[in-house]
């Protein structure tokens, strides 16, 4: 019951995006698409599980004072795994993805688990941890991914969904991936009433550095 | 140096950084408050970019290129960054503490930016020199500049607005107006090859 807790907590309750509001910038520049967005949301996935299964081994080993450039070797490694193995077998993604694959690596996700989570719990809650919370990121990116792609181009995952009437192209650009965005929190802030308003502010939400910065763990920002 | 000026107009403007790239969202909603908070965390951030660029462009052509590592360069060039911050940091809290004082406590923020990271890699991608790159470098931080002043003003009059429906309150309204002033940036396409011509 405990490990479907943690499994589940990334999902819904704590989910990265639209509760905690970490890893914004690939969440608004790769969800033009709904196949872009799964793309971008599995290959987290994928980094956040390999790098809370490796740090939560390593956990003990690595030194209290360079941890964080630690975990940045460890997640910058995975990160180098996926994007090798995505230009081997689906090159279409890794070219639609482009920068925001190596910039997997700076994603406030998963330096923040691995810091939050990984480096105090056992590999097995860390995996599971992992799981969720990259499944939590997908799930958000494919609800973003799919409002932008059926009302921006009028197709879902390619296919055509409508035709008669015009797409409202802009939903595609830049300032429709803010709107979307912006309209997703508000819904989650309707469907929680207000809760998730308050971890958005306790969690120092918005910073790219909650995991690093000193100011976060008191629970406030000073800049 | 006309090649130079499309370059760097073109990075303020029409390729901006945070409205147009999606790069350094996450300082941009969080710094954004203040005007004068606004305009520390921009020049460190364009600070760090030059500097990055500087040190990461011969890596990739000396080192990586020249023994085949290339896919070495994730992990090379965040290390190199994390530690370039550090020591900025180390050297200014020693020499020019004023400096420090207003630029200091961005600079712990700016390895996870991804806008750095994000300016080190594309200008290797597009193939700059590294007169190119560093002027590349330059247009990205006055956009990411640029871009936090006129958000802040934007801001400051947000939040002082009360009717807000409340759920919208907070985050929501933020990402909207970040939204519209987005829709003004998109203003400025093809304005590098009317200016230039």
């Amino acid at each position: 019951m405990n490990k479907l807790k943690i499994l589940i907590n990334g999902l819904i309750k704590e989910n990265p995006v639209l509760v905690l509001v970490l890893g914004t910038c690939p969440t608004l520049a790769t969800s033009t698409s709904v196949k872009n967005a799964v793309g971008m949301g599995l290959a987290a996935t994928f980094v956040l599980v390999g790098s809370n299964i490796v740090i939560s081994l390593l956990k003990k080993i690595i030194p209290d004072k360079v941890r964080i450039p630690c975990y940045i070797v460890v997640i910058a490694t995975f990160v180098t795994i996926v994007s090798m193995l995505l230009q081997a077998f689906v090159e279409p993604i890794y070219n639609a993805l482009g920068i925001f694959l190596p910039l997997i690596v700076v994603n406030c996700i998963i330096l923040g688990r691995a810091e939050m989570f990984a480096s105090k719990n056992s590999v097995f809650d860390s995996m599971l941890d992992g799981v969720g919370m990259g499944l939590g990121f997908t799930l958000a990116l494919f609800l973003m991914s799919s409002l932008r792609e059926i009302i921006g181009s009028g197709t879902w995952l390619g296919i055509q969904l409508y035709s008669g009437i015009q797409p409202m192209s802009i939903l595609t650009l830049a300032p429709g991936g803010f709107f979307v965005f912006g309209c997703l929190v508000a819904l989650v802030n309707y469907i929680t009433n207000g809760k998730s308003r308050k971890k958005q502010k306790k969690g120092c939400a918005g910073c790219p550095s909650a995991a690093v910065c000193a100011n976060a763990e008191k629970g406030e920002c000073n800049a | 140096m006309k090649e130079m000026m499309i370059i760097l107009v073109g990075s303020i403007l029409v390729n901006n950084f945070v409205l147009a790239k999606f790069m350094g969202i996450c300082p941009f909603l969080g710094v954004s408050k203040k005007l004068d908070s606004a305009v520390g965390m921009s020049a460190a951030v364009t600070f760090v970019m030059l500097l990055a660029t500087a040190v990461t462009h011969p890596i990739q052509r000396y080192i990586l290129d020249r023994f085949d590592m290339a896919y070495l360069q994730t992990i090379v060039f965040i290390l190199v960054i994390a530690a370039l911050v550090q020591l900025v940091e180390i050297i200014l809290k020693k020499y020019i503490p004023s400096l420090y004082q207003s630029l200091g406590i961005y600079l712990p923020l700016i390895t996870t930016n991804c806008a750095v990271l994000g300016v080190a890699i594309l200008n290797i991608d597009e193939g700059y020199t590294f007169a190119q790159a560093l002027i590349s470098a330059l247009g990205a931080g006055l956009g990411f500049l640029l871009a936090m002043v006129l958000f802040s003003g934007v801001r400051s009059r947000v939040d002082a607005a009360t009717n807000i429906p409340k759920h919208f309150r907070g985050l929501p309204v933020t990402l909207i107006a970040a939204s519209i002033v987005s829709v003004a940036f998109m203003g400025f396409t093809g304005v590098v090859e009317g200016l230039f011509k």
